[in-house]
């Protein structure tokens, strides 16, 4: 059984942390999440994409709540499922919608695909595809952070499935021995893949994996994007000034299967039901109108706005050239050397 | 026989339930266990319905934990248990790997043979979806380096389901690699006792000028590569070793020593592969035979890549098998 809701809180002041105007950006950056992930559902459907294609669609909050917590110098890792992450750090949809089609002007010039985006230049260090493996990469980033003594914080965000892997317990002894300035952020969707979180650990508060290293830990309502906001916002102060990690775990629900392959036949259709009638935008647009931060038109004005963006992505992309086949060795090393000798029937030569 | 049509129309994915199906009820002792394999039935399927039948005492999900799941099945084999653990591809194996070679591999030889350690891991392998660089691994090679391992590598339903049975049986670890581009593919499969050996490949097409030797999906591209060949009047003689190791040397050698020609096909890199290391051996034991330098076949050397073009280009295709073949062959002309 999946994990009940927490309580909604009657949000109806506004947190310390959260400006006007940035919770309108926050709103503005959920839908357009959202809009492109479901045209991107529709455009693998065509066959415009390959590959595996994981949605994030229900799970906005978690993304856009965290990422703009944190300064756009503050280094981020992903999984898989990291649209979200790459769109929030300002990744242009043209560029990520590309890297979908595979093609040149993809983020990754195609050579990474819907699982693996990275923008080096908003500190976005990538979506990893193997479950856990990118929890040490932001323990080593923390690590750069702290051997330059800058300010910075960085964050892992991974799913609850990740937990059970054997790399986040030494990721987090070593952050915390060495007082890594590290957010661990646990989007806790409650299922890895078809198995629920009860099926697979052995206590489901996931936070508890933080309490064996001394590691502050959170558990957050993941649905709400002024809750996540205002946690990650603590959490990097907590980590900037005391230079310590720390461990967010906020309870989502993706809505759809694990990844387009997935028909999703196993979650319950009520506990879905239960999920969707929470859905981050709305309960948002609920509370920004509510509060008069943003009137009706100003809110068509953001959909038509994101609609129009990610039209012009798929555009882009459509029109946007395949990736030259001379590209295929294309930054296997920095430094590449040529080696023809080998006499083998497909050396692929890098070009030039 | 009644059950031919039925058997000429199983999948290699049905191949493989069948034989777990079949050895979970001939022994006790065997169990399933890898992730997503019940209640999900398999990333893949293949073990659809066995949780229903066997109840989850036989048939386990597991946590997202490879290495300590793999490990979890070396101890309950060296306790004398069967289990066959499901990898969900390949590329979570390299999790595990610390287990595979230092423990699984190990420890029948480090201990004096006081123990063996019955256990098969099974897992898809193969590029080819665009996948991308992490799910399109093809690590034939890296297990085949590995004494202490076997390695089985089916190419069609029929071997699918009578080597898993004979890895299921066997008494030392087995790495069991299927090929996810050939889970579709249909043939006929044996009944319940109707096992493949290890160590003994099979000829799938005969022909006297090239010998190509070729593993799991690519036995696919190699005799389709020999129907082009076959018009242009070139016969290629096609060898499935199955099992990578132990690897049927004779079969190979009797085969190059015929055709006095050679070419290795194999899905992975062409640095220290499986390409190479057959190549290596074909040299060592049919030099005097040989008429041109043998050929091999293999993925680009580099990560795969995402966009389909560059994939594609990235694997071997029947038409490099062919420009292959035809190169060895004006070479000894
Ligand atoms: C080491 C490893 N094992 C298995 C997989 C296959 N796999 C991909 S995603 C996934 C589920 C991960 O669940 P979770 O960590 O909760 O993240 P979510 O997909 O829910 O976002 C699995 C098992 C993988 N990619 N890597
Ligand atoms: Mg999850």
């Amino acid at each position: 059984m999946a994990e009940e809701a927490p309580v909604v809180k009657d949000t109806t002041v506004t947190p310390p942390g959260a400006d006007a105007e940035l919770m309108q950006r926050m709103f503005a950056t959920m839908h357009l999440i959202r809009t492109f992930e479901e045209r991107a559902a529709e455009e693998y459907m065509r066959g415009n994409i390959g590959g595996f294609l994981h949605l994030a669609i229900g799970e906005e909050a978690a993304v856009v709540g965290s990422v703009l917590a944190l300064r756009p110098t503050d280094p981020i890792t992903s999984t898989y499922r990291e649209h979200g992450q790459a769109l929030a750090r300002g990744s242009e949809p043209r560029a990520v919608m590309a890297e979908l089609f595979g093609r040149e002007t993809g983020l990754c010039h195609g050579h990474g695909g819907s699982m693996h985006l990275m923008d080096r230049e908003r500190f976005f260090f990538g979506g990893y595809g193997i479950v856990g493996g990118s929890i040490p990469l932001a323990v080593g980033l923390g690590f750069a952070i702290s051997y330059r003594q800058e300010d910075g914080v960085a964050l892992v965000m991974f799913g609850d499935g990740a937990t059970n892997q054997g790399v986040l317990g030494e990721s987090m002894n070593m952050a915390k021995l060495w007082s890594l300035p590290v957010i661990f952020f646990c989007l806790n969707n409650q299922y890895g893949m078809g198995t629920a979180v009860d099926r697979a650990s052995a206590d489901t508060q996931l936070t508890k994996r933080a309490d064996a290293f001394g590691i502050p830990a959170h558990r957050i309502d993941g649905m709400d994007v002024l809750a996540v906001q205002q946690a990650v916002s603590d959490a990097a102060h907590h980590a900037r000034t005391q230079h310590d990690p720390v461990m967010i775990e906020a309870i989502a629900y993706r809505y759809r299967g694990h990844s387009m392959s997935d028909p999703d036949r196993t979650r319950p259709e009520d506990e879905k039901a239960r999920w969707r009638a929470r859905d981050p935008l709305v309960t948002f647009e609920r509370i920004l109108l509510g509060e008069g931060l943003v009137t009706a038109e100003e809110l068509a004005a953001v959909r038509d706005a994101n609609q129009a963006a990610v039209d012009d992505a798929v555009a882009f992309a459509n029109d946007s050239p395949p990736v030259p086949e001379t590209a295929l060795a294309d930054d296997v090393y920095t430094d590449p050397w040529s080696d023809d000798s080998r006499g083998s029937a497909r050396m692929p030569r890098r070009s030039e | 026989m009644s059950t031919e049509a039925a058997a000429v129309s199983t999948s290699y994915r049905e191949a493989l339930t069948q034989a777990m199906r079949e050895e979970l009820e001939r022994d006790p002792d065997v169990f399933l266990i890898g992730e997503d394999i019940g209640l999900f039935e398999g990333s893949f399927k293949v073990t659809r319905g066995l949780l229903g039948e066997f109840g989850p005492d036989r048939v386990i999900d597991t946590p997202i934990s490879e290495a300590g799941f793999v490990g979890l099945g070396i101890g309950a084999a060296m306790a004398g248990l069967r289990p066959v653990v499901e990898l969900m591809t390949v590329n979570f194996a390299i999790v595990a790997m610390d287990q595979i070679v230092n423990n699984a591999a190990k420890i029948r030889y480090m201990f004096g043979g006081q123990v063996s350690v019955p256990l098969v891991i099974r897992m898809p392998g193969g590029a080819g979806h665009q996948l991308g660089a992490q799910h399109s691994h093809s690590l034939e090679a890296w297990f085949t380096h590995v004494p202490g391992l076997k390695v089985a590598c089916p190419s069609t339903p029929y071997d699918a389901k009578a080597l898993l049975k004979t890895a299921i049986r066997d008494d030392d670890p087995v790495i069991f690699l299927e090929s996810e581009g050939l889970y579709a593919k249909k043939g006929p499969v044996g009944g319940p006792d109707d096992l493949v050996p290890f160590g003994q490949a099979a000829i799938r097409r005969t022909g006297q000028h090239c010998t190509v030797i070729a593993v799991s999906r690519m036995v696919w591209i190699a005799l389709d590569a020999a129907d082009t060949l076959a018009a242009e009047g070139i016969e290629c003689e096609v060898v499935d070793p199955r099992t990578t190791r132990p690897l049927d040397m004779d079969a190979i050698a009797d085969s190059v020593r015929r055709t006095n020609h050679c070419v290795v096909v194999d899905e992975g890199w062409p640095e220290c592969g499986l390409a190479s290391n057959i190549a290596t051996r074909v040299y060592e034991e049919c030099f005097d035979w040989l008429d041109a330098p043998v050929q091999r076949v293999n993925a680009a050397d580099v990560p795969i890549p995402y966009a389909r073009n560059l994939e594609q280009s990235a694997l071997p295709h029947a038409h490099d098998v062919a420009a292959a073949v035809r190169a060895t062959l004006a070479r000894g002309a």
